[in-house]
């Protein structure tokens, strides 16, 4: 029932912005095509400023995944979840979250593969993978657009804001599904 | 900081790399990656020009601010520094909305309008802004209330209860943001981390 309700409101929600906004606009006397291609032209021009800072960001990540680093990484990390009393499996998602979008989706579905979505690892994934963002995708964007190139405190913001989301979900996951 | 985070994952990727004797994963990695991010740039500029245009549209017409209007009293507590009546804050909650309502292709050209709007306010050009490291803390730990792509997986693969996670998501969300906002605040107030290098 809940996902039927949240699948309409999902598939909707385009199409109804698409036609309220310019209905809107028109009836506040816009012109509505003018003004699109005005606005478009400056979202293809935003598009191409993010290249230089969206390649020195993946480059760095895939390398740093490609190597093996990474997998050192999550073993070195595997008290940390003994711990929190969450399974090791786990983890090297939690480390892969802030970078590459595509890459922690990957993994979830393989956690979801092996263990089954409706395993204890399967919905920690599940709920760790809703719970955090990119970080690192979505601070390079945003300040790329701009051009911006010193982050200042907002690296620590994000992460300590991944790092909460992991434990939480742990936290919840353990409470209701184990 | 981000100088010392971009360096450590090259450099500890090449060392790790060239240990387990596959330093040729590291070419590889590189150019396939510089490759792969134009193509991200290339699948957003259509989205980009289709959700900025619409944007550019209710700007016009007036909803972006009669939104803004709303959320005000929220939204000037949040960003002390942006005048309650700038475009950014707009912007801002049409970020945020699109982003609850899993609109990933709709969110990130709208936080980009946001953050062009925040850059009009900035006194060091190539600095972040506390508003925008706000607006920034605020995007990331948002809340979505209908994670879509990962109750498709869990379907795909016969899940009992698919939607099942949704309410720990949004507890668990709740959460990260707000130590993110708080941690924010904290350091937009009282912190010598203001505008580090």
């Amino acid at each position: 029932m809940l996902f039927t309700i949240l699948n309409i409101i999902s598939s909707w929600a385009i199409p109804f912005l698409l036609l309220v906004i310019p209905l809107y606009g028109y009836l506040k006397k816009v012109p509505v095509y003018e003004t699109f291609v005005e606005g478009a032209e400056e979202g293809f021009i935003t598009a191409v400023k993010i290249i230089p800072f969206l390649v020195g960001m993946m480059v760095a990540i895939s390398v740093f995944r490609a190597s093996g680093a990474m997998e050192y990484l999550s073993q070195a990390l595997i008290p940390l979840t003994n711990l929190l009393d969450a399974p090791s499996e786990v983890l090297p998602l939690a480390i892969m979250r802030p970078m590459s979008g595509s890459g922690v989706l990957g993994m979830a579905t393989e956690l979801m593969r092996t263990y089954g979505p409706d395993s204890f690892i399967g919905r920690l994934a599940s709920v760790m993978q809703g719970t955090t963002d990119t970080t690192f995708f979505v601070l390079t964007v945003y300040f790329g657009s701009v051009g911006i190139k010193k982050y200042g405190y907002a690296i620590i913001t994000g992460l300590t804001a991944d790092i909460t989301g992991f434990i939480a979900s742990i936290y919840i996951c353990n409470l209701l599904f184990r | 900081m981000l100088n010392i985070i971009w360096l450590i994952l090259l450099a500890s990727g090449i060392v790790v790399a060239a240990l387990n004797g596959n330093i040729e994963v590291v070419t590889e990695a590189a150019l396939g990656a510089a490759k792969g991010a134009v193509e991200v740039c290339f699948d957003l500029v259509g989205v980009m020009a289709l959700w900025l245009g619409i944007m550019k549209i209710a700007e016009k017409g007036g909803l972006v601010t009669a939104l803004a209007r709303v959320l005000r009293p929220l939204m000037v507590r949040l960003f002390p520094s942006v005048p309650p009546q700038h475009p950014a804050m707009g912007a801002i909650i049409l970020n945020l909305s699109a982003n609850m309502l899993g609109l990933g292709n709709a969110a990130t050209p709208f936080g980009m309008k946001a953050m062009q709007e925040l850059q009009t306010l900035n006194q060091n050009s190539d600095e972040a802004s506390t508003a925008m490291c706000t607006f920034l803390a605020l995007n990331t730990s948002c809340i979505t209330l209908i994670p879509a792509t990962i109750i498709g997986v869990r379907l795909s693969f016969g899940s009992a209860n698919p939607t099942e996670i949704v309410g720990p998501c949004i507890f668990a969300t709740s959460i990260a943001m707000t130590i993110a906002v708080s941690l924010d605040y904290w350091f937009r107030t009282h912190s010598r981390w203001r505008r580090p290098s």
